[in-house]
Order: structure tokens, then sequence, then C-alpha cells
């Protein structure tokens, strides 16, 4: 494109801060097999800088922090810390220089408590034994520095995603680094958390850490960071100061043309548009509720009608969607299905009625990583058909190819192990799983996480279209400008329960957080009367 | 899929393979007899179909036990569920009016094959439905099997006088011995099914990630009881071989440890301990390797009294060049320090890769 021109790519480094990099990498190259991820490129690293890494799903950015942080080897290229080449063999001698990370996915014990994963491999011992009241004092005191109010000595695997995520940044600031790598932390947070995070940031970078941050959300970027790298399919478009670049400029270094821009996604709000409006809801839950999860909930999903689920985190919105799916099992409440009165024990009941949930929680409940990417895709189909009956293979081929152009999954490999791929990349195959099976419903739990930004306009077209095409939809998500512009209806909940549900006309980000602030002052109101 | 499998072929079968081959050529240059195989009354005579004949029970209860640990299970009760499957057999075929029949030993048979079914359906129970870790849920038969066993035979060695039955045993079909026979069919059917089916792919689905499958419909449950059950078939097929091999149910000695063969097996050919995906094919050249192990020690003649010592260190052989890391390591010595790192390191945030939790276990069971 014409426009492309103005923004040569250069690999000529900006003028970077004064002063030499704590970290530089220097023609960095990395294969798999015949997939080669990183292609020569060099990053450089400053003391107290914020450094993004930018680039669509599947660039390198992953790639590049692993071999920073020696998870993988590199075939060629130099990496120098503080002046002197090293070998980052093996992530214990990545620590031992000094660089901490926290991976794209939450890695942690969930079995073991907060301040045990906190410390894992480095506990305070006494006379040989772990000392556990030291441990969980210094835990505490990391905790309190970040601001977080999480006991020390709870089990890890009780506290929802986006604490664990907080957690996992505790545990990599505890150790003194020089160098702080956040591959995509925030993706689980809602704004309040990521504010939080953000101090932390602050603080650390005042005191001289150099923090590698890697985040799909641009708003975020030109918070946060001082510089940028940018990749794109593994090799290197250039380093910038992120004051001299607009979000259109970063977006066309990032995709290498311009972004067809979704201006607003023209989703038609009058439902004679998907049928007649008295048309039966194809789903209708009634005082729906699990004893200390979800209050007794109502909710109401037509044809074609995309309900956005608003509220922050831990309000019980993933509770709601679990219930609707029967992924959880409901102690209070009735749950129709297309008019059918039904009582979900299990998920596969609810695929047997049409209806489909794509998880918030993509490694631990949606990835089946040592299987290819097609048979991920198929696993959901071929259950609901039964063990005897194989998908034929020309259908098999059909459906994946089908799925992997529509949603341009990299590397349009059928046959690639799942695990191999980008973060943004198995998300793609995870709701491809789902509309293969043709549900007549869509329960979509933050569906665009770790998705990037030409991807995320792709993924909320097609909801809007699948919409339109006559399927319920449930959308969730922690950014309310995403539910906002999907959603024919509001709902939000705070608290375990559901607060307030409107019809989504003129309703803005600011209305949506007044009714959660209002329902938090009326609650304060009636504690103190 | 397809690729997959080569892939796996090409670099996990290939030790075991080459390792049985050595213990082969061992074998040849310790005693030339060794690889003879004479033709006489119609059948095959020699070594090697004797290592066929014996490794069929081991090759049965690794094939089960495949399976259960691609569901990242293991079933521990096998020698024990063999040992009672043979006790209801030779029990019957005394107690019952013609001892020597045909459609007595088919009966018997039945009733074992019955019985072991059972036995695999109370481990399912308690792993899938009551979620009792694998481990401990066969840990009850492993110990209480033999027990019942015993009431079974009245704590007697019990032995049958029935030509048909010791035909499982020690029968010879087209020259070939029928144990072996059995043994491969019941292997190829199964693999037919399960790789022709979807079954194996909702197995491994449900090994590698059980919540996600369950997530995704998979009836995880049901995968996990079945796996179980066949288990149990596959130790009560094996019970009777063992018990026609002697004509005589021993309680207390069939099947004696043939559970950590069987595991020992299953690993060696390439399917991880921790569960997921899993090579049939593999475990056909593990058995092989371990039943021919066991000829190699008297063949060769090493001391009765370090066999085990012996086992032991073939088996810690074969999975050090399937570690990854040794390998790593062996490559790096190879390589000097020039060069980087080898870029196939641990897969990002897998604490354990699978093939280094397997050696330990292995080193402890083979010199038990
Ligand atoms: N272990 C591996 N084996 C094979 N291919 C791999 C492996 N790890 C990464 N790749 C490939 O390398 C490329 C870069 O992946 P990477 O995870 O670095 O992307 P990313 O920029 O972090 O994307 P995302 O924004 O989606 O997280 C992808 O094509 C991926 O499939
Ligand atoms: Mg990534």
């Amino acid at each position: 494109m014409a426009h492309l021109e103005s923004v040569k790519p250069t690999s000529a480094p900006a003028g970077g801060p004064p002063g030499d990099p704590v970290v530089a990498m220097d023609d960095i190259s990395i294969s798999f097999g015949a997939v080669r991820a990183l292609d020569g490129v060099s990053v450089r690293l400053y003391p107290g800088e914020v450094h993004a890494l930018m680039g669509e799903n599947g660039a390198g950015k992953s790639t590049l922090i692993k071999a920073l942080t020696g998870v993988y080897g590199i075939d060629s290229g130099t990496v120098t810390v503080e002046g002197r080449q090293v070998r980052l063999a093996s992530p214990s001698a990545a620590q031992e220089a000094g660089i901490s990370t926290v991976y794209q996915e939450v890695n942690l014990c969930t079995n073991l408590t907060v301040a045990e994963n906190m410390m894992l491999g480095r506990e305070p011992r006494f006379l040989g034994a772990i000392n556990t009241r030291a441990m969980n004092r210094r835990a505490r005191a990391t905790l309190d520095r970040l601001g977080l109010d999480v006991d020390p000595a709870s089990t890890l695997g009780d506290h929802p995603i986006a604490v664990q995520q907080l957690v996992a940044i505790a545990r990599a600031v505890d150790v003194d680094a020089k160098v702080l790598i956040l591959d995509e932390p925030t993706s689980s947070l809602d704004a309040d958390e990521v504010e939080k995070l953000f101090t932390v940031m602050r603080r650390l970078r005042a005191a001289g850490v150099a923090i590698v941050f890697v985040s799909h959300f641009l708003d975020q970027i030109f918070e946060i960071t001082d510089r940028m790298t940018i990749l794109r399919n593994g090799r290197l478009v250039g380093e910038r100061m992120t004051a001299d670049l607009t979000q259109l400029e970063l977006v066309q270094l990032m995709i290498g043309r311009e972004l067809e821009v979704l201006e607003k996604l023209e989703r038609e709000l009058d439902a004679e548009d998907a049928g007649p409006a008295s048309s039966e809801p194809v789903l209708r839950a009634v005082g729906l509720g699990r004893k200390g999860s979800l209050l007794a909930t109502d909710l109401e999903v037509r044809p074609g009608e995309v309900v956005g689920l608003a509220g922050l985190l831990g309000s019980g919105r993933t509770e709601l969607a679990r219930l609707l799916f029967g992924a959880d099992t409901s102690d209070t409440g009735t749950l129709e299905v297309s008019g059918r009165r039904t009582r979900l024990r299990a998920p596969r009941q609810a695929i047997d009625r049409k209806v489909a949930f794509l998880s918030e929680n993509r490694r631990s409940e949606g990835v089946i990583g040592d299987l290819s990417v097609a048979d991920n895709m198929l696993l959901a189909l071929q259950a609901t058909r039964g063990w005897l009956r194989p998908i034929p293979s020309a259908t098999r081929r059909r459906l994946v190819d089908e799925y992997i152009e529509a949603l341009d999954i990299r590397p349009a490999d059928p046959d690639a192990l799942m695990r191999n791929l980008s973060g943004g990349n198995q998300q793609k195959v995870l709701l491809a799983r789902w509309l293969i099976t043709e549900p007549d419903l869509l329960i979509l739990d933050e569906p665009t996480r770790g998705i990037d930004v030409g991807a995320k306009a792709q993924i909320q077209q097609l909801v809007a279209d699948l919409a339109r095409r006559g399927l319920g939809v449930v959308f969730i998500s922690a950014e309310l400008e995403e539910v906002l512009r999907l959603s024919d209806r509001v709902v939000t909940m705070r608290d375990r329960r559901k607060i307030d549900e409107r019809s989504n006309v003129d309703v803005a980000v600011g209305d949506v957080l007044e009714i959660i602030a209002g329902d938090a002052r009326a609650e304060e109101v009636g504690a103190r009367a | 899929m397809r690729s997959a499998s080569s892939r796996v072929l090409s670099s996990t079968l290939l030790w075991p393979l080459l390792v049985l081959l050595g213990l082969l050529v061992v074998n040849v240059a310790a005693n030339p007899g060794f690889i003879e195989v004479r033709v006489q009354d119609g059948r095959l005579f020699g070594s090697l179909v004797d290592i066929v004949r014996n490794g069929a029970p081991v090759l049965l209860i690794a094939l089960g036990m495949t399976l259960v640990i691609a569901t990242r299970g293991i079933d521990l009760s096998v020698g024990a569920v063999a040992a009672i499957g043979g006790a209801v057999a030779c029990v019957h075929m005394v107690s019952a009016p013609d001892e020597s029949a045909l459609g007595t030993a088919i009966v018997a048979c039945g009733l074992a094959l019955a019985t072991c079914v059972a036995l695999g359906l109370w481990n399912g129970f308690l792993v899938s439905v009551l979620g009792i870790q694998p481990i401990i849920a066969t840990l009850v038969l492993l110990v209480a099997g033999r027990g019942l066993a015993m009431l079974v035979t009245d704590g007697q060695i019990t032995t049958v006088n029935n030509e048909s039955f010791r035909t499982i045993g020690v029968g010879f079909v087209l020259g070939l011995p029928v144990a072996a026979l059995v043994a491969w069919a019941v292997f190829a059917l199964t693999a037919l099914l399960v790789r022709r089916t979807a079954l194996g792919m909702l197995v491994e689905a449900v090994g590698i990630n059980p919540e996600a499958s369950r997530l995704a419909g998979v009836r995880a449950v049901t995968i996990r009881w079945t796996v179980y059950v066949f288990s149990g078939f596959c130790a009560g097929l094996a019970g009777l071989m063992i018990a026609a091999n002697t004509s005589a149910a021993d309680a207390n000695n069939a099947g004696l440890w043939i559970e950590l063969d069987a595991i020992l097996a299953v690993v060696i050919g390439g399917t991880s301990l921790a569960g997921g995906r899993f090579s049939l094919a593999g475990t056909f050249v593990g058995a092989l390797l371990i039943t021919t192990l066991a000829a190699t020690i008297p063949n060769i003649g090493i001391p009765s009294e370090t066999n085990y010592l012996f086992k032991a260190v073939v088996v810690i052989v074969v999975c050090l060049l399937q570690s990854p890391k040794a390998r790593a390591v062996l490559r790096r010595r190879r390589t000097a320090s020039a060069t980087p790192a080898p870029p196939e390191g641990p897969p990002a945030g897998d604490p354990a890769p699978a093939g280094e939790s397997s050696a330990p276990t292995l080193a402890k069971a083979g010199t038990r």
C-alpha cells in the first residue's frame, strides 16, 4: 500500500537513552524445524526504561523472550549482559544474570500456597527445613509493596486467574532483577489491576530496572512504555521511541499494511434483523445460582442477540458462564435451552443441546498441547459424534483448512503441535473448535485475550456476523469498549450477582462504570444504616 | 497424525530397537545356537520361538497398560488379576463333571475373563468415578488380589488335566505358538480399533489435559473407566496363558511382578508415564525387549544373584538414550563448547518433561 512507503522499516537503532544497554541481543536467529521464528533480530534494553516488544500473533515476541531467559537456545547471534557476552544455556543461568520473567501463560503450582509459589526454589530455610513463617512474612512484604491484598498462606488455586497472574508478577519482582520481563501480563487484568501493575512498574523503572513489556493493548503501550522494538514474521522492523509514534503508525509497522479500521461495527440493533422479535429465547435461566460462586441470576438470550456481561474481575461473569454450560453444576434455579428444561450436570449435556463455551483459561481449560492443531480443532465435534464415528478424513481436511484460513491461523499447518503455536494463534484454534460444532448459543469468555489488534477486529466482526445469522451469543470481556461495541444488551454484574440489565442504546463505558460504582455506594449506605 | 507418528518412530523407537538388536548379537556371540530355529513335527523350535511364546503375557498386559498410562493412570493390579483369572479357570475345570472336555475349558476361560473384567470395572470405578489416585486405587487389588486368588484355590496349587486348556499356553497352530498368535491378534485388533476410530485421540486428549477434554465434551469418565476394564481383560487373558503353561493355578506366583515388566515395556516403548501420546508399536518393541532380556540372562551365563542388576542396567541405558536431557548433554560433549545449545530445549512452561521423570522411576522398578 502506498501509505507504507512513508514508514520504511529500518534496523538502524533509534537514538536510545544515553549510557550502555544492560542487555544487548544482536542478530538473533532461531528456527524450529522449517519454521524460522526469529531471523536476525536485535534488541537493546537500557536500565530504567520500559521497553515494548510489538508484533502480531506469531511475530516472535515470546520466542525472543525465551531466548533471553535461557528456555530456547539460539542458532546464531550474541547476547551481551552488562558488556559481557554470555551464553544463557538454561533458565537458571538467566536468573543468575539478573533476568527475571513472567511468562505469557500463568505457570504456577495451583496446589501450593501463594507464598510457596512466590518463593519456590529459594525458600528461606532454617536448619535445612523450610521456614514457613519467614516465607509468609517475606511474601507478605512483597505483596504489600505491590499493593496486593492476598493472604500468602492461601492456596493459589483458590484465587481467580487474575490474582494468580499478579502473584506470578510478585514472584518475579521478589528476586532482585536487573531485567524484568512481562509477557502479556495484563491480558487477564481489569483496569484497576492494570493500574496497580503500572504503579509497580514505574517504581521499578525509577529504581533502574529494565522492563520488557508485551501487550496487545495499544493504550497500555502508549501509557507505560518509553521505547519499543517491532517485529514482523520473525524479522526486525525497527526500534522506535514511543513518543515518536502514533497508534496508527505503530499498527502499520506491525502488520505491514494499513488496518481496515472498523469504524463502528454496523450492528443492527433492531431485532427484526434477526428473525421475529417474539422468537423463543435460545437460553433462559431463572434464579440460577451456586453456593459460593453465584447468587440467583436471571438471564435470557434470544437467537441473533449478543448479550454482553460487564463487570470487574470476580464479579461473577465467568461463574455465570460456567453454570450456563454445565462446567459447574448449579444448585438453585432452572435452565431452559431452546425451550427445553434441562439440568446440566456436565458440559457434554450442554454441547449436545448446541451450547458452546470458550473458556477464559486457555492453557488449563482449552489447549491440548501435545495434539495437533487439527485434533484440537475437531475435538468437540469428535466428542459429540462419539469415538466410534471418526470424522472422515475429507471432512476433516475441509473443516480444518477452512477455519485455518478464515481465522488466519499461523502457521497454516494442521499437523503442527498445538503447544508450539503462539498464544494468540492457540486462541484462534480454540475458537474454531467451537464454531465447528455449529452451536445455537456461543458463550465467549474473553475471546480476544492475547489476540493482536488486527485479529481482534476480525474476531469481533465474526461474532457480529454469527449473531446476524441467528446465533445467540454471550460475550464476556474485561474490555468494556469491546462489550459495548458488540452487545445488543448489556448485563452488569457485581459481587457475584446481576445488578443491571439494559439494551445497548447509547450506553457508554462511563455509564457502566457508574452502575458498578453506584451499586457499591448504595451498598455502603445500606451497610451504614 | 501420520507425520507425528513417523517422527516418534524415528526418535524414540530407534534406541529400543538398537538395544534389542544388541541383545540378540550378545546372545548369539555367547551361544551361536540361540538364533537357530528348527522345524520339527510341523512346528517351530528354538530360543527365539520361546521368547515369542513366553513374551505373550507381558505383551498383552503391556497393551492394556499402555492405554491406562495414556490416560495418566497406572494399573498395578494386573499381576494379581492374572493370578485370579488363572485360579478361577482351573478351579472351575477341576470341579466340573468332565474336567478334560473342550466345553469345560471354554466355560472356564469365559468365567475367568468375566471375573477379570469385573475386577477392571472395580479399578476403573475407583479411579474415574471416585477420583482415587490410580496408583492407590489399583494397589488395593495388588495387595488383596492374591489373597482372593488364594481363597479361590483354597490355598492349594490347583493342577488341571485338560488338553484344550493347555493349548493356550503351549500349543502350536500353523507351526506357531498359540499364545503368541492370540496376543498378536488382540494387539493388532486393538491397534486397529484405537487408530482407525477416534478412540486413540480421545484417550490422548484425556491424558494430556483432562479438564480441557471434559469442557470439550469428551466423556472422560467413561474413557478412563473403559481402559481399566480393558486392562483387566488383558490381564485375564495373560493369566489364562500363564496357568495353561503349567496346567496349574499358583495363586502366589502366577504373574508375580509382571506389572513392573509391563510398565517397563510401555515406557521403553516411548509412552510417557505422565500420560498423553502413546505408541502401541513402541510397546510391542518394549515387550519384546523385556522378554529377550529375561532370556538373555541364563543364555549368556550371568550368575543368578546379579541378574536383576543386569536387567536394571539395560533398562537404565535405554531410558538414558531416550531422555532428551541426556541426549542434549551427549551432543554438547560432542560438539564441544563452541556451538550454542540445541534449539529443541524443554517446551516452555512444562516443568518436567516426561522423559526425565521416567528414568528414576524405572531405575527403582528394575532393581527391586
Ligand atoms: N517450540 C516451538 N516449536 C515450533 N514452532 C514454534 C515453537 N515456539 C514458537 N514457534 C513458532 O514461532 C513463531 C513465533 O511464536 P511466538 O510465540 O514467539 O509468537 P508471539 O509473537 O509471542 O505471538 P503471540 O502474540 O500470539 O503471543 C510462531 O509461528 C510459532 O508457531
Ligand atoms: Mg507470545
